[in-house]
């Protein structure tokens, strides 16, 4: 059955209908494989017979259905102009080992990696490129984990309408020094994008990763759905930034897998600030023994704006670690869901699995709400989670205000410093200040 | 519910032969057994209107009674099985299989001595002599679905408390219990609260005047004795202003080959400054679905605590709840579970702000056996606008063998930036460094591990009356033996 032909109910498809998903596939380049495009048409038939999320939908509880919807978006293409007039040139204030930037799904420019580096076999490419020359690597890691946070009918809207995204290799043994940058713009008032970026580590390499997410202007209602895979191989290391600030009035979905190897381990840090209503689904699989995986994240969530995140660890094999902490701060009328679960598995035993939420109450009209689960099959471990929701102490309020600092400042210093928690987990000190200079200017905003 | 015996101490092991488990020498078999009884009154098996009308009849009850259960009959039809959240075994339940309504039509009884002598026998091989009525203050004890025991003391009555079952209840005293009957727990508030107010005989309605403090706990025992026979017991009890009063539940049930199904409604009220503990000790048997809607609603600067221990049973699901409804009311739940081999405990509690400076605490222990399976489920919920409110949860798992699993699902929802909440939650074993120190001072594995689980529970166990935590404690030893090794 060719999914081009298929006309599907418009409530389920919205502005993503059967032509425009065929206008998409027309403008792909002819060389991509076909292997490709077979499971770009077969998602897109998943996409289209999926029903949306309704409200007695368990991986969905506490999240606003209602605002969800696939109607009243476009497929630009890129404005060469405008993307000069919109992305700034200095992207993330420390320096980059390569750099990628989209508009709209499409690649808008690069820095090259240095000679050096690439002569150590490193791959900083596009997805399309990578498509056709690394044909097999691709195959074997993209998109290949199945969506289980509740998000099947989005997951298979990404993989259908994904025109391009970033694909990092990094050889056996290779250290790389510097950060990726990873940059993906929305532009357009009614923009709909498909980001991706897949991270391949070959055994005991390294290497890091920025990838940044954000729009044209502040006040464009776009459409988001992307999704990256992380593949640790024996005793790979990755650290993974993301960060999301799309415009105030963008919907925006985003599902990270990441697979972790023998003696590897993956920090990933995500740092969500923009959407009217984002919804970030994280997958952390701890496939051999001595894997560890980091998860960590930090929303600052305002006015109006709904940030549902959803998280499972999977440890799949025994010996491995996992340890996750979601901090968010809530002003204004701010929704926030954390829904954790930590999966181990009957023969996982000596797992050693953390996971915590903690949410800054700052405004009488925010919600946080938690579910931080637990599903344990296996005896020989140590398991634990905990889930707070309070203002700022009042207490440590006092001391300061003794000490003779102004109850603002003083509700301001104990708030960066409740962020201060999650970023003093990064090792690299510039991004650490980068990424504190970030929050700080957005939070006094 | 016997007085502590020699057979509960670990400490004096010397005079005897090294036992393998304290327990030896406790008759594993009791509560394993079935007499033959004459049902005067059966509604036969499956469900319809005709068995609602049956047992309405049977009960000569008021036409609105009647007119309730219809319609609650009406919503259990039209509700889907929650199995979008819960567990698939929910399917297996057979409601056409079901009786849903066996007495001996017998008037309930007022003394021991007018008690049929072979239900006397059920008792008595259950562990409810009759010299525990010194002990207790009022026994109501329910044989199948009338409750077929029912004694206050004297002394309570004096003191203007009503002890009847729930016929009784709507028939005698409508102006007390029918203004809060269904209110605390809506009919349609899940599928099986829409049964059982479809079916509901038995259970307990109790109303405690004016600042009466009740001494001594009320008590009654509910017991199955029929295959395929669901039990649908409605308690209510109202605590008015100041007024104390402390209720205990127990339940064993005779072991059948086919499922049977416990589905009851427990409402509590507890008005201005008013407190009710509530103690239940679950221990069907490994067929029985118990599936269960407790909640209570405390009003000002009232208290109500839930003290939860399941044992038995092949799946109970069972979140007991306080909707904390006045200023500066408390709500607590302390909970204890056991699943062994084929069981699925799936418990929790909820709790529900509705008032400025309300607290409540949540304290859970759970230990899982063999194959067994144990769930914590919860809800915290904090809305808009509320300052001062407090939460507390903690969850503990024990798992005893490598196949032993353990979930917990809290959920826990907070607005505005005056109040707090706190979960946790951690799983463990029992540490080999433990059980090897105890075994190099000479007591056996098994000896060991039941003394370490016991450890694991004791600071919850001893919130128990005695009676109570005696009995856990040698069910716990029960349920430990043959799981080491």
């Amino acid at each position: 059955m060719s999914a081009t032909t298929l006309t599907a109910p418009t409530a389920l498809v919205g502005s993503f209908t059967t032509e425009a998903f065929a206008a998409h596939l027309a403008s792909l380049p002819p060389s991509l494989p076909a292997w490709w495009l077979d499971r770009k048409r077969a998602a897109y038939a998943r996409f289209a017979a999926l029903p949306m999320p309704a409200r007695t939908d368990e991986m969905w509880r506490f999240s606003n259905i209602g605002t969800l919807t696939l109607d009243g978006f476009t497929l630009p293409t890129v404005d060469t102009e405008l993307a000069r007039a919109s992305i700034p040139n200095s992207l993330i204030g420390i320096p980059q080992a390569a750099k990628l930037v989209f508009a709209n799904g499409r690649l808008f420019s690069r820095e090259l990696l240095s000679a050096e580096r690439a002569a150590r076999g490193v791959i900083v490419d596009t997805l399309q490129n990578a498509l056709v020359k690394h044909e097999a690597i691709v195959r074997e890691h993209l998109l290949t984990q199945p969506p289980k946070l509740g998000s099947p009918k989005f997951a298979a809207l990404h993989e259908a309408f994904l025109a391009d995204g970033a694909f990092i290799f990094v050889p056996r043994d290779v250290h790389l020094d510097l950060p990726i940058g990873v940059f993906s713009y929305a532009l357009g008032a009614t923009a709909a994008v498909f980001p991706h970026t897949l991270v391949v580590a070959g055994e005991n390499a390294r290497v890091s990763i920025v990838e940044y997410f954000g729009s044209g202007n502040d006040t464009e209602a776009q459409f988001a759905a992307g999704a990256n895979d992380l593949y640790a191989g024996h005793g790979a290391q990755i650290d993974y930034i993301g960060k999301q600030d799309w415009s105030h009035r963008a919907l925006s979905f985003q599902a990270n897998s990441t697979i972790v190897r023998r003696d590897a381990r993956v920090q990933s840090l995500n740092l969500h600030l923009g959407a009217r209503q984002a919804r970030h689904e994280s997958l952390s699989q701890l496939a051999a023994p001595g894997a560890f995986s980091e998860m960590l994240a930090l929303t600052v969530a305002e006015a109006g704006q709904e940030f549902d995140q959803r998280t499972l660890q999977i440890h799949q094999a025994p010996y491995t670690k996992s340890d996750l902490l979601y901090k968010n701060a809530l002003r204004g009328t701010a929704k926030t869901i954390f829904s954790g679960l930590i999966v181990v598995d009957s023969d996982a035993q000596k797992t050693d699995a953390y996971q915590s939420n903690r949410n800054l109450m700052l405004s009488d009209d925010a919600e946080a709400c938690s579910l931080p689960g637990l599903e344990i099959q296996a005896n020989d471990v140590r398991c634990t989670h905990g889930a707070t929701s309070s203002r700022i102490d009042p207490e440590q309020e006092f001391y300061l205000q003794s000490r003779g600092i102004a109850k603002e400042q003083a509700d301001q210093l104990l708030t960066f410093g409740f962020f201060e928690e999650v970023l003093n987990r990064l090792a690299n000190d510039d991004l650490h200040e980068a990424l504190r200079t970030l929050i700080q200017t957005k939070f006094k905003k | 519910m016997k007085p502590p015996t020699d057979t509960d101490t670990l400490t004096a092991p010397a005079d005897t032969t090294a036992v393998e488990n304290p327990a030896v020498g406790i008759d594993q078999t009791a509560g394993n057994f079935s007499y033959k009884v004459d049902y005067a009154f059966d509604a036969g098996t499956g469900l319809s209107e005709d068995t609602v009308r049956y047992i309405s009849s049977v009960k000569k009850e008021a036409p609105s009674i009647l007119e309730f259960r219809l319609a609650a009959l009406k919503k259990f039809f039209a509700m889907p099985m929650p199995t979008h959240w819960a567990t698939k075994d929910l399917e297996n339940i057979d409601f056409q299989k079901i009786r849903y309504y066996l007495s001996q039509g017998q008037k309930p009884k007022r003394t021991w001595d007018e008690v049929p002598d072979d239900i006397k026998k059920t008792f008595e091989r259950l562990g409810i002599p009759e010299q525990e009525r010194k002990f207790l203050a009022g026994v109501e004890a329910q044989f199948d679905s009338e409750a077929a025991y029912s004694n206050i003391k004297a002394i309570v009555a004096k003191q203007g408390v009503i002890f009847v079952n729930s016929t009784e209840g709507l028939r005698e005293h409508p102006e007390l219990f029918k203004k809060f009957f269904g209110k605390v727990i809506p009919t349609g508030d899940n599928k099986f609260s829409a049964l059982n107010s479809a079916v509901f005989s038995g259970g307990s309605f109790i109303y405690v005047p004016k600042g009466v403090k009740v001494a001594q706990p009320l008590q009654a025992y509910f017991r199955i004795n029929a295959e395929n026979f669901g039990q649908f017991e409605r308690t209510l009890i109202i605590c008015d202003e100041g007024a104390e009063v402390t209720y205990m539940e127990g339940c064993t049930a005779p072991k059948f080959s086919t499922s049977t199904l416990h589905s009851a409604v427990v409402e509590l009220v507890a008005l201005k400054g008013a407190k009710i503990q509530y103690i239940t000790v679950q221990n069907w048997s490994n067929n029985v679905f118990n599936l269960v809607t407790k909640r209570g609603i405390a009003h000002e600067d009232a208290e109500i605590k839930w003290i939860d221990c399941n044992i038995g049973s092949r799946l109970t699901m069972k979140y007991p709840g306080v909707v904390l409804k006045g200023e500066r009311a408390r709500g607590e739940v302390i909970s204890i579970a056991l699943a062994n081999d084929g069981q699925h405990q799936d418990t929790g509690a909820k709790m529900i702000h509705a008032a400025n400076y309300t607290t409540s605490n949540i304290i859970a222990k759970s230990i899982s056996v063999g194959q067994g399976r144990s769930t914590y489920r919860g809800v915290v919920h904090i809305p808009k606008h509320l300052k001062g409110c407090k939460n507390n949860t903690e969850c503990d798992a024990l798992l005893i063998n490598t196949n032993s699993r353990t979930d917990t699902y809290p959920a826990i929802t907070v607005r505005g930036d005056k109040n707090s909440t706190q979960h946790e939650a951690s799983v463990s074993k029992v540490s080999e460094d433990m059980i090897f120190y105890m075994q190099q001072r000479g007591l056996t594995e098994g000896q060991a591990m039941s003394l370490a689980v016991n450890g694991f529970i004791n600071d919850l166990a001893r919130q128990f009356p005695m009676e109570y935590s005696v009995e856990l404690k040698r069910l716990i030893d029960l349920e430990m033996e043959g799981s080491v090794g």
